[in-house]
C-alpha cells in the first residue's frame, strides 16, 4: 500500500462506522447566534457540545478589548515569542496568570495543545520518565512522545495502580514527571488530586496538572481542581487553555519553580510558532478578569450541570461518575451512539459524538457540555429530549 | 532469564491477543498485531499494562514504535524482564 492508499483505507474504515455520509465530525456551523445557539444546515440548534463553559464567547468586555487591540496593534504578530512576537499584552497576560494562581512564573503558548507539548518536552527528555493517566488528552501523549522520555501509563484515576507503577520505577522516580488532568474531557470526572499529591510527595516526583476543562469551572475564583481541593501549592506545574472557559485560543503554564523560565529557550512548541494575535491576547485578558470574578457564572453553570446530570441519570443513562459540565452518556455500540446523536440533532440539539478508540474502554459516547449561558428551559428541553429518546436506542 | 520464561511470555501474549482480536487468523510469533489482528492502539496500550503487572516490570509505551509482530513484543518484554 502506498501512502495515499493507506489514507484511502483509513477513510473506508471511517465510512463503515459512519454510513450515509453522516457529518458527525467537523459538522458545518453555518451561523453562530450566541453562546448557546447556532444554525446547522437549515436548523436553529441548541449548542450542547462546545467548551464555552462560562458562556463568554460574546462577552462585551472581551469583544471590545479584541477590537481595540486589532485597531492599535494589527491582526497578527507575525513572529515567535523568541523574536518579534512578545508584545506588552503577552507579557501582561503571563503576569496576570501567575498572579491568578499566586505563582511566581507564567508562560503563554499559542494553543493549549502547544502548552502541553512545550511544557512536557521542556521538563523531561530521553532517559527521564513520564507517568501519565491512561485517559490523558492527546496533547499530553504527544508532548510525552516529543520529549523522548519513557512513557508509563497508569489506569485512569486508579491510585493503587499508580503507586504500583511508581514503585516499579525504583530510583528512576527522581526524574519522573506525573501528569494528570483537573477534569477529564471524555467522562467529565475529576482526578483524585489529594491522593496523587500524597504519592508525588512520598516518591518525590514532579507533578503537572492540566486544568484545561476545570479552569473557570472549579474553585471559588475558578482556578480549577487545585483551588477546589486546596492543593495549589502542592502542584508543581499547571497548564491550561484559553480555548474553553476563556473563549479564545492559546494556552499557558504557571509554576512557582523559576526553572519554568528556561522553557522559553528550549521548548520548540513555544519558540517555533508565531505568538497569539493581539486580539486573542486582549480578549483573553478581559475574560480572565470575568472568570476570576465569575462566581455567579459558576453557580449558574453548576445549577445547569446538576439539573441535566440528575435528569439523565434518573432516565437510566449510564453516565461518568462525577456531575459537571462534561456529561457523557456511555453507550455500548457506535451504532447506538450514532443513532442517539442523530436523533438529538433532529430535535435541534447539537452534542458531541465520540467513537472508539477515542472513547475509553471500547465504549461510545454522546457527550454534552453544559454552560453558564444555558437557560433552565434549554436544559430542561435537552433533558426531556434525552428521556424521550431513551427507549429508541 | 531462562528459555521457559520466554515461552511463558510468548504464550501469554498469544492468549491475550486472541482474546482481543476479532480476526480468526492463527496467531504465530510472526503475526503483525496491527495489520493482521487489527488490534487498535488503545487495546495494545492496555495489554502493555497487563503485561507490566504480570511480570512486574515497567514497559515504556514509546518502546512500541518499532514493535509490529508478536515476536518483537515478546523480545521487548523478555529484554526488560531480564534487565530488571
Ligand atoms: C485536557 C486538554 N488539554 C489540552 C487541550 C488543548 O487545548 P487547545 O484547544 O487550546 O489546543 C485540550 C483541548 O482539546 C484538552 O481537552
Amino acid at each position: 500500500m502506498n501512502l495515499l492508499e493507506k489514507l484511502d483505507a483509513a477513510a473506508a474504515a471511517r465510512k463503515s462506522l459512519l454510513p450515509n455520509g453522516v457529518g458527525a465530525f467537523g459538522i458545518p456551523i453555518e451561523e453562530i447566534y450566541s453562546a448557546t445557539e447556532a444554525r446547522i444546515g437549515d436548523r436553529r440548534v441548541l449548542l450542547l457540545g462546545t467548551n464555552n463553559y462560562l458562556g463568554l464567547t460574546f462577552a462585551p468586555e472581551c469583544i471590545r478589548a479584541a477590537h481595540e487591540a486589532i485597531d492599535k496593534e494589527g491582526t497578527g504578530t507575525t513572529g515567535s515569542r523568541m523574536a518579534n512576537g512578545s508584545y506588552f499584552g503577552h507579557r501582561a497576560l503571563e503576569r496576570e496568570f501567575a498572579e491568578f494562581y499566586q505563582c511566581g512564573f507564567g508562560i503563554v503558548f499559542t494553543t493549549g495543545y502547544q502548552a502541553n507539548l512545550g511544557t512536557i518536552s521542556g521538563l523531561v527528555g530521553p532517559g527521564d520518565t513520564v507517568l501519565i493517566d491512561g485517559d490523558s488528552h492527546a496533547s499530553i501523549y504527544d508532548g510525552c512522545i516529543l520529549s523522548g522520555a519513557d512513557i508509563i501509563r497508569f489506569k485512569h484515576n486508579d491510585m493503587v495502580d499508580m503507586e504500583k507503577r511508581l514503585r516499579r520505577l525504583g530510583d528512576r522516580v527522581e526524574t519522573t514527571l506525573i501528569i494528570a488532568e483537573g477534569i477529564y474531557s471524555m467522562l467529565g470526572d475529576q482526578a483524585p488530586l489529594a491522593e496523587i499529591v500524597k504519592l508525588k510527595n512520598a516518591y518525590n516526583c514532579i507533578l503537572l496538572l492540566d486544568e484545561a476543562h476545570s479552569l473557570g469551572v472549579l474553585g471559588e475564583t475558578g482556578q480549577g481542581l487545585v483551588e477546589k481541593t486546596g492543593l495549589l501549592k502542592e502542584v508543581d506545574f499547571i497548564t491550561g487553555t484559553f480555548s474553553k472557559s476563556l473563549c479564545s485560543i492559546g494556552g499557558f503554564c504557571v509554576s512557582n519553580h523559576p526553572q519554568l523560565e528556561q522553557l522559553r529557550y528550549i521548548s520548540h512548541p513555544y519558540i517555533f510558532t508565531a505568538s497569539p494575535s493581539p486580539a486573542t491576547i486582549a480578549s483573553t485578558r478581559a475574560a480572565l478578569v470575568l472568570l476570576s470574578k465569575g462566581s455567579d457564572l459558576r453557580m449558574q453553570l453548576w445549577n445547569n450541570c446538576t439539573q441535566l446530570y440528575s435528569q439523565l441519570k434518573e432516565t437510566g443513562y449510564l453516565l461518568g461518575p462525577d456531575p459537571g459540565p462534561v456529561i457523557a452518556a456511555i453507550l455500548d455500540t457506535p451504532q447506538q451512539a450514532l443513532q442517539l446523536w442523530q436523533s438529538l440533532l433532529e430535535h435541534n440539539i447539537y452534542v458531541n459524538l465520540i467513537l472508539p478508540p477515542a472513547a475509553p474502554e471500547g465504549k461510545s459516547l454522546v457527550r454534552c457540555s453544559v454552560n453558564a449561558a444555558h437557560t433552565p428551559e434549554q436544559i430542561k428541553y435537552v433533558g426531556d429530549t434525552f428521556s424521550k429518546l431513551y427507549n429508541t436506542i | 532469564m531462562t528459555e521457559s520464561n520466554y515461552d511463558e511470555i510468548m504464550q501469554l501474549l498469544c492468549d491475550r491477543l486472541s482474546g482481543l482480536t476479532n480476526s480468526d487468523a492463527q496467531i504465530t510469533p510472526e503475526t503483525n498485531m496491527i495489520s493482521q489482528l487489527s488490534i487498535d492502539s488503545i487495546k495494545l496500550l492496555n495489554l502493555i499494562m497487563e503485561i507490566e503487572d504480570t511480570f512486574d516490570v515497567s514497559i515504556p509505551i514509546n518502546a512500541l514504535t518499532d514493535i509490529h509482530t508478536v515476536r518483537e513484543l515478546a523480545d521487548l518484554v523478555h529484554k526488560i524482564k531480564s534487565a530488571s
